[in-house]
This record gives C-alpha cells, structure tokens and sequence, in this order.
C-alpha cells in the first residue's frame, strides 16, 4: 500500500487547531498567513508520496548503532540554585508556575 | 450531573458481563534515573536530584540505564512474555508542567516485552489466567503540589509549585489484556491480580512496590457488556487507586455504577474517572474536547534496544524460584494439603519454617514448632511470628538436642522460653539453665531404685508383670529429677531393675 | 587593522606556542577587530572579552612555566554559534524565548574547545533555533555578508561565517542540519565542515532536529578546518548517538590533499546535483572546479542519485516533525521568556510561545505538529523516513563508484537580505544539495570554488560516506591550494573592507 499523496490542502481551521495542539497564541492576522503559506509548503513536502515506497524499511537513525547504555552509577548534577537560576518564579525549592487547568 | 442510580450487584450480573482490564507502573528500584545519572532516592529535598537531563533543559539528551533494561527483561520472562529482539523508544507528546521535555519518552508499538500471563490464585484456591498484553519502559514525572485549592487538590488552586525529583525515575507500565469472564468475581480477580504482581515483583527485587508510596501505581479499566452477548461496552478508566482493597472497590462501584447508568437506558461516557478514597466511589475527571493525539513517533535521541539471546538467557538464570513455583514444590515436599499450605501462607509462616528447614529440621517437626508452640507464643505476646526473638536457626537446633536425646519436648519448650527471654543461644540456655536431660545410667539407677524403694507395692506390681505400673515409678523419678531424664531411659532402667532375678 | 588578525588558525598557534606572540595580544587584536566592524556586519550576539582574556592569559602562563600547550589549536580565538550551552555565556540559540538565558552547564563541545585551551570570544547570530538559510530568522537582526554589506551570509550559522570572512576570529564552529555550516561557508567564501552523524557530540546542542544536527568546524582554510575537528570530535558516552570510533586523521589527510595529488582519487559528478537550474555563476564555477580537480589527477565519474529530488520534500518534513517535539519544552515553566501574569499555565504557556518564537519556527512547528497527527503521520513522516532509506542508499551505491561526490554547495550566491524572507519554499530551495546529506548522516564539506561574475563567493560540496572524511579533507586541501596559486593567494583576502 502507497501512502496516497493528500491532495486538499490545509484550512485556515485546522492551522487553528494545530496552533492550539502546540499551544501558540497565533493572532487571526497570523493564521491568514500561515494558512496559506503552510498550504503551499504541503502541496511541495507532499511529493514524497509519489515515491514508490511500500517495501523500504523507514530510517529513523542515520547511525546504524544498537544497544547503548550507560552503568546504573551516580553522576554528579545540579544543585537546588542551579536547577532553579532560571526560573521564572520560584518558592520554596520549587518552581512556581500558574495554576493549571488540565488533569494529571 | 445527576447523582448516580445504584444497581445491586446481583442485579448488575444478572444483565451484565464486567470486562476488566488492568494497567500497572512500577517505579524501579535502581540507583538512578532512566535516562540520567541522578539518584532515585525518595524524600529528598525538592530539586536536589536532578541534572540538565531530567529538567529537560535545552541541548540535554538521554542515555539509557542498563540496569533498567535488565529489569524490564527480567519483568517480562517471570510474565512469561516474549523478550522482543528489537525495540525502540518513542516520544508520547503532551503539555504538562510535571513534564520537562512536554515529551515523555516511552515505548509505543515497539515494547521490550508482549504476550504473557500470570496465574492468579483467589481465595477459594481456583486460578485465573490474567494474560498479559505488553509490559514496557519509560520515565515518571515531576511531581506538583497545588496551592489555593481544597485539600491541596487542583481544583480552584491558585498555583503549583513542581519538583523535578522524580522526574526521569525508570517506570515499567504493564498492560493486561481484556480480562472477559470473570463474573461476580471481578473485584476479586482484579484485586488478586494486583496482588500477586506485587508478589512477584517484590520476589524478582526490582521494585519496592509500596502502592501507599507511589512506587506501584493502578488504573483500573472497566466495562460491561450485555450478559452473554459478547457485544463489548464502552471503558472508562479510573486512577488514583491507591491500595489493594482500593482497586477491589473500584470495579465493584463502576459495575453498579455503570450499570445504573446503562439500565436507565443511558450511554456509559468514555472517561478517565478518579477513585475517591473515603467514599469508595469515583467521579469524573476534566472532560477533554477531543482525545488526546499524543503524534507517536521514534525517539531519535535514542537508538534501539535488540538484547542479544545469550544476555536475555543469562537474565533467565537470575530469576528467583517465583512466588508459585515456589508453594507448587513446598506442597509437594511438605506433603502438604492446598488447604494447609493457605494456612502456612495466611499465617505468615512460610518462609520461617523453610529457613528452619534449610537449618537442617525435618519438615514436619519445623512445621510443628512454628505453628504450635511459637505461634501461642507470639499470640499471647501480641506480636507476628517474624517478630519472635528466637530464629530459625535456633529452632532447628532445638529440635536437634531433642532428636539426638539431649532434650526431651518439655525441655526443648524451656529452652525455646530461655531464648525468647533474651538468655542466649539454645545452648548456652541449656547450660545456663542447667536443662540438659541426665542421661548418666548411674545416677537414674539411683534415682530408679529410690523411687521403688519408696513404693514397694507399685514395684511388686511390676514385678509380678503389670508393666503398665511403671509409669507411677517414672513420674517420681521425673519428678525427682525435675524433669531432667529422658523417660524412655528411666521406664527402660525401671522395667530393668524389676526384672525377676535370676538366680 | 593588527596583521595578526589576517593569519590563519595554525599560523597564529605557531607564533603563540613558540612565544614568539602572546595569545593575550592574539585575543586582544580580535577583540579589537570586533569592537571595529561587527557593528556592521553584527556576527556576533555576545562578547566575552574579559573572559576571552583570562583564558588566552592562562595558555600564556603555561607555556611561560615550559608546559606543553593542550592542543595544537592552545590559545587561538574562537567564534562559536550560540546553539551550544556555554556556562559563563547566555545561550540564546537565535530567539526572543532564551534571552539572557544561562544554563546551568556547558557543552561537551565547549568543555572540549575550553580543555584544548582554545579562547572563546563570544556567541555568534544565528537563524532561531537554526531554522533557515540566511540568518534573517534571528530575534536580534540579521548578520551582514562581510563581501556586500546588503547581503545575507547564510544560514541558519550566518554569524559563525561572518566573524570568519570579517577575520574577527580564525575558527568558528556552527551546527548543520539541512547544510547550515555549509551554506554559509559558500556564501562568505570560507570553509565549512558538516561531520558524519554522530562524529561531534551533541551534547548541549540545542537541538533543532536530533537525527539531523551535527556541530562541525568552520575556518578560512582547510587545513585549519581539520584542526579544529580534530579538537571537537569524538566519542561522547552522554550523547547516544554519538559513534565511538577514532576521529578520522583529517589534519594528515589535508596535510597529504596540500601536496596537491589526486591521482587515485575517484570523484564522482552527481547528475541530479549538476547545477541544472542554478544561478549561471555557480554553475560554471563548478564546472571549472570539477576540470581542476581532473588536472590534479583525479578520476572523474558520473553518479546518478535519482531519489536526491525528493531530499527537499522528506527533510521539510522530518525536520518539522522533530523540532515540533523539541521545541515544545520552552513554556515558560522552568526558564526562559514568561510572559503572561494571573492567567492560567495554559494560557501562560501559549502567550509565551507566541511572543518568543519568530514566524518560521512557527510555521514548522504547526507543519510538524500535522505531519505526526494521527491519520497523517503515514502519509508525510512515514513516508518521509522511508525516502530517507532510498536516499541513504543513493549515497551507498554512488559511493561504489567514487571515493568522493561534488556538487555545488548552494544553487545561488549571496542574495540580498529581504529578498526571501516573506517566500518560505523558496529559501527552503537554498538547502537543495546540502539536504541529502544530514537525511543520509554522512560526511560532507564546502570549499571556496572562486567568485561568480557578481563577484560573489561560491562553493563547491566535496561528500563523503560516513566516517570517510579523510578522503574529503585531502581532496578539499587538494583543490584549494590549486585555486590558490592560480588566484595567487586565498580570495579570502579580497574580501573589501567592512563599512563603518
């Protein structure tokens, strides 16, 4: 089975909704130009559909390596300051953020 | 939301089937993180154990922990699961604050171990075969607390404040398959399940599965099905279960609740629901616009993880004579019937009376011990069996001094109270006491022949061969002796020294 | 202008080792060199001019105690992209989102640079996050083609090349996802090594796309390229894709290309790289530099990749895929930009990505974020990683045929800045012959070729298999000290003054 290459193009809502996947705030200003700029970016990284692939083994590393570990020994890391200097906020040891909305 | 109509539970399995499903993470038990070099210790203080690695900061990568993936074998082969010859990490993409990389790197179609079961053993001694779908790697989170809010719960809390500690902890999630068929006793298997994983996991040391501490972890997953229609019902999932008797409440209150829901001729939601501990119930977590897409795809970060067949059998050979395997053989060494050997467990008598066994004490006379004498002992000082001051090791040499004659029973039950009483070792208490059995002929016929002396008719009796008078003679002399004779030897000497003279 | 500043990595090395210059005067030329022209040509994001100083002055005080200098390269300055962590520098890879951010730790690549007692000058401008090919994608404006002021230097490491052809630093290192080391090095007319995969760790390299990033050196010459990747490369047991095998002897095999005999040497021509279509300067300039490198004794072969077409489509797909997950940790939690008060960490998170990140990272998170969906994800990254494998194959089969492969590095030469911005597959179409190589992991470099009619530099690709670079840097130093004594010194130094 080829993978069909998809012909329709990407609409204005769903550039929305990946935004939102991603969590970026795009403005409508920028949607408008993104959809239409995406839509044709697609139409061109489409073309890989029209290689005939089925049998071809996908690569996902480039270096042939297999079964690379490391000891289950201590190695030293960072202390509370320096885990926390770049924090926007923090109290307590912790960083702080805003309340969340979602469920763990 | 309406409140919920409760079905009885004979009525929800006279329409309907549960269909069960359970999902287990465990917190390994190595000496550091999945992917880093930190220390997995609990109950540090906040962000002390962490590295670029686990806080996810910008060019940070990971390095597998190969003690992990041992653990993760060897989870797999005491599951009875295929080992996969190769398998990869993938990312399962997601916002969340207790995740650094909004990533958790994991297993997706690839896991490290598929196909298993594990026999489930219930109370009345049948067994169920809870088959395995998939057990696999990844890591844990961070872990938030929520400030503002009731309870300290997320709802309405102002902020949250997130430590990275357990962030990057290697997890092994274990997936069953559908577990259809279990009828009535779906709590019950559910709960056996669990249990008998615990067991297993603690036997191969890889976790210290406390669930009261997070380091075992159960989803509960639960639908009904029209009664023997086959036809499956939606799922919901329920977390935050916590214990044991937990996941046992758990499905039995989504069956009634479910059913109450289908039986007023409702749809069961797909949902994520949260078991409330105090209640016994569950209630509906944060409904979610679409289902999550978490965009699976290969960790490049990380390579792939094909254990080679020699590494795999090597791990074989590590594994502990498993939980079952281990009460298979001791009924049958034991002779024991299923019935006792429940005892044996229930009492937690078990492995005290293998060491005691291993010690070098024949089976039945360890078992003895422990589950007479010592048992009345520790129940009339109101502790366990295991708390006893006294080890198997002294036990089996208690019964030693008695099998080579040294002691008799009463005298082996006031060395056992010497070593109990905190006086030493079994024979430095026979020593200290002075309780070793006379077992010098010349001071028992000393004794003997007092005794007949003091009761001439008695010993006429013997004479004229009523053996049976004897004992009276036996007792004086025991009692002369305090004890101290072995009174096979003196009813010997009194038969001996009453025996017609020859002329 | 100080004449120190005009000698190459080695012979500065030379003169600091034999004491003969110190490598304070050394930092303290540069230094001056950037306090004079960057200003104009804005290579760089951060100087660290004290720190620059301390550690040129502690190779100094060694090599003043007798002790032998740590590196062949102890003392030399150094520009480095700033997309590696560096410990007493912000990192700020190009974007508004990590402005001013200090980590915690240093890279492997820095730590070695630091241990071979090469001196750090500062963080070059780069495209955001290495997302581009001209440098105009940076937060904090474009860097300056040092050759024509109004025109770009590359990218997504337009700084790193530019501090080089504005010789306000002998080395620079960048990082070369889709030919971003490369590109730039054709454009400023310098050189530009991208490393098999894995060769240079990657270990506090802020990722752009993880199967594709490689950190690789940048110089003037060859021979100072091999240096330098000699000093960064190697195995890294914190990096898991890093290969542990000796570093290729590149300096030897520059060394030998120098003596200028390619007899042996089988160079293969790639049909599907031959230049159809590209700028017509380009085009005949590598024309020119495939006969030079016949006249050296070469053996000229023609190869047929016939899946390198589709590079462009697979990597505009792999790289978005990957930078949609990797980018997705900056939410303003732990570090970084945090914009947004009373609002919720959902909305937090939003409005922060939205104000730090530049609109091409944008654009390529929202395409990858599509092209892993559920339903998609077989039609576009599947795929995708499948064309990989035939181009990885392309690469073996052409490499049965050749020791090398040539190409032209870029289809244009430098054009001018707000040229290409607005029109995001056409900058995308600058990457068209560097892509086949970051997708294939293997080893490939540019090297100056002469300036076109418009007097801009162009460069020829010389690609290697993976861990081959020996053959690479032998045949580069072959060809560069041809074009040398036939332009009767390194064009290098025809590069026209920088404007105040």
């Amino acid at each position: 089975m080829s993978a069909d290459p998809v012909t329709s193009g990407i609409t204005r809502d769903e550039v929305a909704h990946l935004a939102r996947l991603a969590r970026l705030a795009v403005t409508d200003a920028e949607l408008d130009v993104f959809a239409t700029q995406l839509d044709v970016i697609l139409g061109a990284v489409a073309r890989v559909g029209e290689v005939a692939a089925d049998d071809i083994p996908p690569t996902s590393h480039a270096v042939p390596l297999r079964n690379v570990f490391r000891p289950d020994e201590r190695h030293p890391g960072l202390d509370q300051e320096q885990a926390l200097a770049g924090a926007p906020a923090a109290e307590d040891g912790r960083f702080r953020v805003p309340r969340i909305l979602g469920e763990e | 939301m309406t409140t919920p109509t409760l079905v009885g539970y004979d009525e929800v399995l006279e329409h309907f089937d549960p269909v069960l499903g359970l999902e287990v993470h465990v917190e390994l038990s190595t000496n550091t993180k999945m992917f880093c070099g930190c220390p997995t210790e609990f109950g540090a203080e906040p962000n002390t154990q962490v590295c670029p690695t686990c806080l996810g900061l910008p060019g940070s990568l990971p390095v597998v922990n190969r003690s992990a993936v041992e653990s993760a074998i060897r989870i797999g082969l005491a599951l009875n699961c295929s080992i996969a010859p190769w398998c990869r990490f993938a990312r399962k993409n997601y916002f969340y604050p207790d995740m650094p990389k909004n990533f958790q790197t994991s297993q997706y179609d690839e896991p490290i171990a598929v196909n298993g079961y594990l026999d489930v053993e219930l109370d009345d001694g049948s067994t169920v075969r809870v088959e395995i779908e998939r057990a696999h790697m990844e890591e844990d989170t961070g872990k938030s607390l929520h400030v503002g809010g009731a309870a300290g719960r997320i709802h309405g809390a102002e902020y949250s404040l997130l430590d990275y500690n357990r962030a990057g902890v290697p997890l092994i999630e274990i997936v069953t398959k559908m577990i259809p068929g279990t009828r009535e006793r779906a709590p019950e298997v559910a709960r056996a399940y669990v249990t008998a994983l615990r067991d297993l996991l603690r036997a191969l040391g890889v976790s210290d599965v406390r669930m009261d501490q997070g380091s075992m972890r159960c989803d509960v997953n639960l639908s009904l099905s029209p009664r023997d229609s086959g036809v499956l019902g939606t799922r919901t999932e329920t977390k935050n279960v916590n214990s044991l008797r937990s996941v046992e409440r758990a499905v039995r209150y989504e069956m009634t609740r479910q059913a109450g829901v289908l039986l007023a001729g409702e749809a069961v939601v797909q949902e994520t629901r949260h078991f409330e501990e105090a209640s016994g119930t569950t209630r509906p977590g944060r409904r979610k616009e679409t289902a999550e897409d978490y965009r699976y795809f290969p960790e490049p970060d990380l390579v792939p993880i094909a254990p080679p067949v020699e590494w795999v059998e090597e791990l074989r050979g590590t594994l502990p004579e498993l939980p079952w395997e281990r009460r298979r053989r001791i009924s049958a060494e034991w002779s024991l019937t299923d019935e006792e050997l429940r005892d044996l467990v229930n009492a937690g008598a078990l492995d005290l009376i293998e060491a005691t066994v291993a010690a070098g004490a024949p089976a039945g006379e360890a078992r003895s011990w422990w589950v007479a004498y010592l048992t009345q002992q520790a129940n009339s000082r109101g502790v366990t069996l295991d708390a006893l001051p006294v080890t198997p090791e002294q036990v089996a040499r208690v019964i030693a001094l008695v099998a080579s004659g040294e002691l008799n029973n009463k005298l082996a039950r006031q060395v056992v109270d010497g070593v109990l009483a905190g006086e030493g070792s079994p024979d430095e208490v026979v020593t200290g006491r002075g309780l070793a059995i006379v077992s010098d002929d010349g001071a028992l016929v000393a004794a003997v022949d007092e005794a007949l002396a003091a009761q001439p008719d008695i010993a006429e009796k013997i004479r004229s061969g009523k053996v049976a008078a004897a004992g009276a003679i036996v007792g004086a002399v025991m009692k002369a002796t305090s004890g101290k004779a072995d009174a096979k030897r003196v009813r010997e000497l009194v038969l001996q020294r009453c025996a017609p003279v020859r002329g | 202008m100080s004449e120190l500043i005009r000698l190459t990595a080695a012979e500065l090395a030379e003169k600091i080792h034999s004491r003969e210059v110190s490598a304070v005067e050394v930092a303290q030329a540069h230094l001056d060199r950037i306090a004079a022209v960057d200003g104009t040509v804005h290579a760089f994001l951060h100087v660290a001019s004290e720190a620059a100083l301390v550690s040129a002055a502690l190779v100094d005080d060694g090599l003043a105690a007798g002790v032998a200098p740590a590196s062949p390269l102890a003392g030399v300055p150094l520009a480095l992209k700033d997309v590696f962590t560096t410990i007493d520098m912000p990192t700020t890879a190009g974007s508004k989102i990590l402005s001013g951010w200090r980590p915690p730790y240093d890279a492997t690549l820095t730590t070695r640079l630091r241990a071979a007692g090469v001196t750090i000058l500062g963080k070059t401008n780069m495209d955001e996050f290495a997302m581009g090919s001209s440098t105009e994608y940076s937060a904090y404006g474009p860097t300056r083609n040092p050759w024509a002021t109004a025109r770009i230097p590359g990218g997504s490491g337009g700084g790193s090349a530019a501090a080089l052809a504005a010789f306000e630093a002998p080395l620079a290192v960048g990082t070369d996802t889709g030919g971003s080391v490369r590109q730039p090095a054709a454009m400023t007319g310098t050189v530009g090594v991208k490393p098999t995969y894995g060769g240079v760790s990657r270990y506090g390299l802020i990722a752009c796309a993880s199967s594709l990033d490689q950190g690789g050196p940048c110089a003037r010459t060859v021979g100072d390229a091999a240096l330098l990747h000699e000093v960064i490369a190697g195995y890294d047991p914190l990096d898991s894709t890093s290969i542990d095998e000796p570093v290729p002897a590149v300096v030897a095999a520059a060394r030998l290309g120098a003596s200028g005999d390619l007899s042996g040497v089988r160079v293969g021509v790639i049909r599907e790289l031959g230049g159809e279509g590209y700028q017509a300067g380009v085009r005949s300039s590598f024309d020119a530099a495939v006969v030079q490198l016949q006249k050296l004794g070469a053996e000229i072969v023609e190869v047929s990749c016939p899946h390198f077409e589709y590079g462009l489509a697979a990597y505009y797909l792999i790289l978005p895929s990957e930078v949609s997950s990797n980018l997705a940790r900056f939410d303003a939690m732990r570090y970084g930009l945090r914009v947004g008060t009373g609002a919720s960490a959902e909305e937090v998170m939003a409005a922060t990505r939205e104000a730090g990140f530049g609109p091409e990272v944008k654009r390529r998170i929202i395409l990858g974020t599509y092209a892993l969906s559920s339903g998609y994800y077989d039609a576009y990254y599947g795929q995708a990683q499948k064309v990989r494998t035939l181009i990885a194959r392309d690469f073996a089969a052409a490499f049965t045929h050749a020791d090398v492969l040539v190409s032209p590095t870029a289809p244009t030469t430098a054009f001018p800045i707000g040229d290409k911005v607005d029109d995001p597959l056409a900058m995308y179409l600058n990457d068209l012959a560097t892509i086949p190589t970051n997708l294939a992991g293997t080893a490939a470099l540019s090297v100056p070729s002469g300036l076109a009619d418009d007097g801009l530099p162009v460069g020829l690709q010389v690609m290697a298999p993976a861990l081959g670079e020996a053959v690479m840097y032998r045949v580069a130093a072959a060809y560069e000290a041809a074009r040398d004594a036939e332009d009767g010194g390194p064009l290098i130094h025809r590069v026209p003054e920088v404007p105040a």
